[in-house]
């Protein structure tokens, strides 16, 4: 990989960690897509990157997948599937508050680089970089879901980790047989599609989506 | 012939799509599992008879241990399938009787596939997608607490296979740093001596993790007794039943990946993990006031069970630990029935809402105090050789503590049990309630169910007793 492919990409994975730490924070739901579909275009951008020299048509056809599959059917299947009432919602109840959530996102950065650090000894891949974003951005993903209640913002809080996930995986496990296309190009929409008829039909059932916050069942004491 | 398997429920899936398949839907979807019951038969006959069938190297193939779980899946599929024409006979609104069909039929189609898939990357997909094509029946009585439960059901499995992904992307990433690019159950088996150490390490937790998730480990198990307790009941005995153990499997497959690296103490995760699932299960089973969630509960108990199994490492061992996931299919299937009848007749899941069923419903009460038995180890039902046969294998592997944690808890959860059951079949039934009839659908299932229940506790046939053998020597190999 030529030093110029490899400052984008570093600079790409920059922008990446950015954009998953702002949907931990920001409250907007609507803005939260945003930030998702941006998050996404990064990954197919660092597939791009990574693919470009040595040529890998394998990359290049995932990150082709990865911007249909989550760029532009995932967003439009939510927006169509879930109450437009819904995304102009700003989520006030966040288990912890802004400053917290900032501070703990940074911290699990840490965790992902220190950790990811040490397992690129252990064996080559295209770039450490990857792997270490990919993992903090998998934990970054995990908080999103752990602090918020809403169905949405639930939801790209899944997919948020599984783009963690593959930010590693496209450089860990470049030539993984199928898999990745398969999964990008048919799952993660069909996971979308029933997450957000999920949401349909909670708003419509029982009138909220604030899926998260629901506690009815539960062992009571004796 | 293995591929049709599958492709059956596929088609009875589509069915319901034709208008008015109101009243021909459940026929299609029972038609379709007694196929599908048959085809594995003849599919785990062949099998049986070759060591192993393959039908695309690298992608499709099935050995004993798939051969196994593929017949429990299929049996399963052919009693809810059953139980559900009866279960779903008072649903006024046909749209959605078509609706669950379609989706239950998918549900059966994503976990027949499983155990024929050799490439690890695609089980993968086809764990998520059980899931993706089972929430929809979680939440089908569109009540609050369904709501909830399918949402925690999906949040946390989904979470579960996240974190499971890239564990197998970590673990190819192993074995291509060790020269092999076969992603298979075979090819990971031939490359794991070579795979760098740290890799495998890593791979080992998140899957454990991931896969855990969804099998319902303790503490990983919050979402299971509320989605197994809120589901109509033939989705439970489906979820309960095989789902968990279709995971298992999967893990169970991973074993002999990682006990090439002694530094990884598997035995010792398997063994902490599974008492664990057993200590904590056997306590709520006490405390619980749903008879859908004690049962939920003891599908935590039965694959902590397993998994304690697993962890002894010696061929007994491994027998033991499939003939339990046999025992724990057959049973838990008839117990949800049995549950599900219950719920039929008497409206309500709370335990303390329930007494004097036996003069409610004589056919819900036997079957419930029948599945309580069988489900919590007495003799002469097909749990009770299992555990025994567990315990006798920790007992000649010189594993004393393990016995005695699982032998006492073992107690504990069967006394739980029959403590509840006793409660709601005895006793003076609510006076001028009118309760409705089991429908016939519903008995005939229950009365099917029992069967490989009470027979296994008494003979297990030449050849299954050979296919767990030759299941168990490729889990232990």
């Amino acid at each position: 990989m030529s030093a110029i492919l490899t400052e984008l990409n570093a600079l790409v994975l920059g922008l990446f960690i950015l954009a998953a730490i702002s949907m931990v924070v920001i409250r907007q739901i609507g803005a939260c897509m945003q930030l998702f579909i941006l998050q996404s275009l990064l990954l197919a951008a660092s597939a791009f990157l990574l693919g470009a020299s040595p040529l890998s048509w394998h990359l290049i056809a995932l990150g082709c997948v990865t911007i249909a599959s989550k760029v532009i059917v995932i967003p439009w299947l939510i927006r169509s599937l879930v109450p437009a009432e819904v995304h102009r919602r700003r989520e006030l109840s966040q288990a912890i508050d802004v400053p917290a959530a900032l501070l703990l996102s940074l911290a699990l950065t840490l965790v992902g680089y220190a950790f990811a650090q040490h397992l690129a000894r252990s064996a080559p891949s295209l770039s450490s970089g990857n792997l270490a974003m990919g993992f903090a951005g998998l934990l970054v993903g995990l908080l999103l879901l752990a602090v918020r209640t809403e169905a949405v913002p639930q939801l790209l809080g899944i997919l948020a980790m599984e783009n963690g996930a593959f930010l590693a995986g496209i450089a860990i496990a470049p030539d993984f047989p199928l898999i990745a296309e398969l999964a990008i190009a048919f799952d993660v929409p069909l996971l979308a599609f029933i997450v957000g008829l999920l949401t349909r039909i909670a708003y419509r059932q029982i009138g909220t989506t604030e899926v998260g916050a629901l506690s009815a069942l539960r062992e009571r004491a004796p | 012939m293995i591929v049709y398997v599958p492709v059956v429920a596929l088609v009875a899936a589509l069915w319901p799509a034709i208008p008015r398949s109101d009243r021909s839907a459940p026929i299609a979807t029972l038609a379709a599992a007694a196929a599908t019951l048959a085809l594995c038969f003849i599919a785990v006959a062949s099998a049986h008879g070759s060591g192993e069938l393959l039908v695309i190297k690298h992608w499709i193939e099935l050995d004993s241990f798939g051969a196994l779980l593929l017949t429990l899946i299929a049996l399963v599929y052919f009693t809810a399938s059953l139980f559900s024409w009866g279960y779903l006979k008072s649903e006024r609104r046909p749209q959605r009787a078509r609706l669950y069909y379609a989706n239950f039929n998918l549900f059966a189609f994503s976990m027949l596939c499983i155990p024929l898939l050799a490439e690890v990357g695609l089980v993968w997909i086809f764990v998520e997608l059980t899931t993706l094509l089972s929430v929809l029946l979680v939440s089908y009585s569109l009540t609050s607490e369904a709501i909830e439960a399918a949402w925690k059901y999906m949040v946390l499995t989904l979470l579960g296979a996240t974190i499971a992904v890239l564990g197998v992307l970590t673990l190819f990433w192993a074995l291509h740093s060790g020269g092999s690019t076969d992603f298979t159950w075979s090819g990971l088996r031939d490359g794991a001596s070579r795979m760098p150490p740290a890799l495998l390490a890593v791979s080992f937790v998140l899957l454990l993790v991931g896969y855990g998730v969804k099998i319902g480990f303790v503490p990983l198990h919050t979402w299971l007794p509320d989605a197994h307790s809120q589901a109509p009941s033939p989705v439970c005995a489906m979820l309960s039943g095989v789902e968990t153990s279709v995971v298992l499997y999967v893990l169970l497959r991973l074993r002999g990946v990682y006990a090439t690296d002694a530094a990884l103490h598997v035995g010792t995760w398997f063994a902490v993990f599974g008492l664990l699932s057993v200590v904590v299960a056997a306590v709520l089973i006490v405390r619980t006031h749903d008879y859908k969630r004690l049962f939920a509960f003891s599908t935590v108990e039965h694959m902590g069970i397993i998994l304690a199994a697993a962890s002894i490492f010696t061929p007994a061992g491994d027998v033991a630990a499939l003939w339990q996931m046999l025992a724990h299919t057959v049973t838990k299937s008839f117990c949800f029935y049995a549950a599900g009848a219950t719920l039929l007749v008497t409206g309500t899941r709370e335990i303390s809402a329930v007494r004097g069923l036996l003069g409610i419903s004589r056919g819900a009460a036997l079957a419930l105090l029948f599945g309580g038995l069988a489900i919590g180890g007495a003799p002469p039902f097909a749990a009770f050789l299992s555990e025994l046969a567990i315990l006798r294998a920790g007992i000649a592997a010189h594993a004393y503590a393990l016995v005695a944690i699982l032998a006492a808890f073992l107690v504990l959860a069967f006394f739980g049990v029959l403590w509840h059951v006793t409660q709601m079949i005895s006793g003076r039934p609510e006076a001028q309630r009118l309760h409705p009839r089991m429908p016939a659908a519903c008995a005939l299932a229950i009365v099917l169910a029992a069967v490989p229940v009470v027979v296994l506790g008494l003979w297990i046939p030449a050849d299954l007793g050979r296919l767990l053998e030759s299941a168990a020597r490729i889990l232990g190999a």
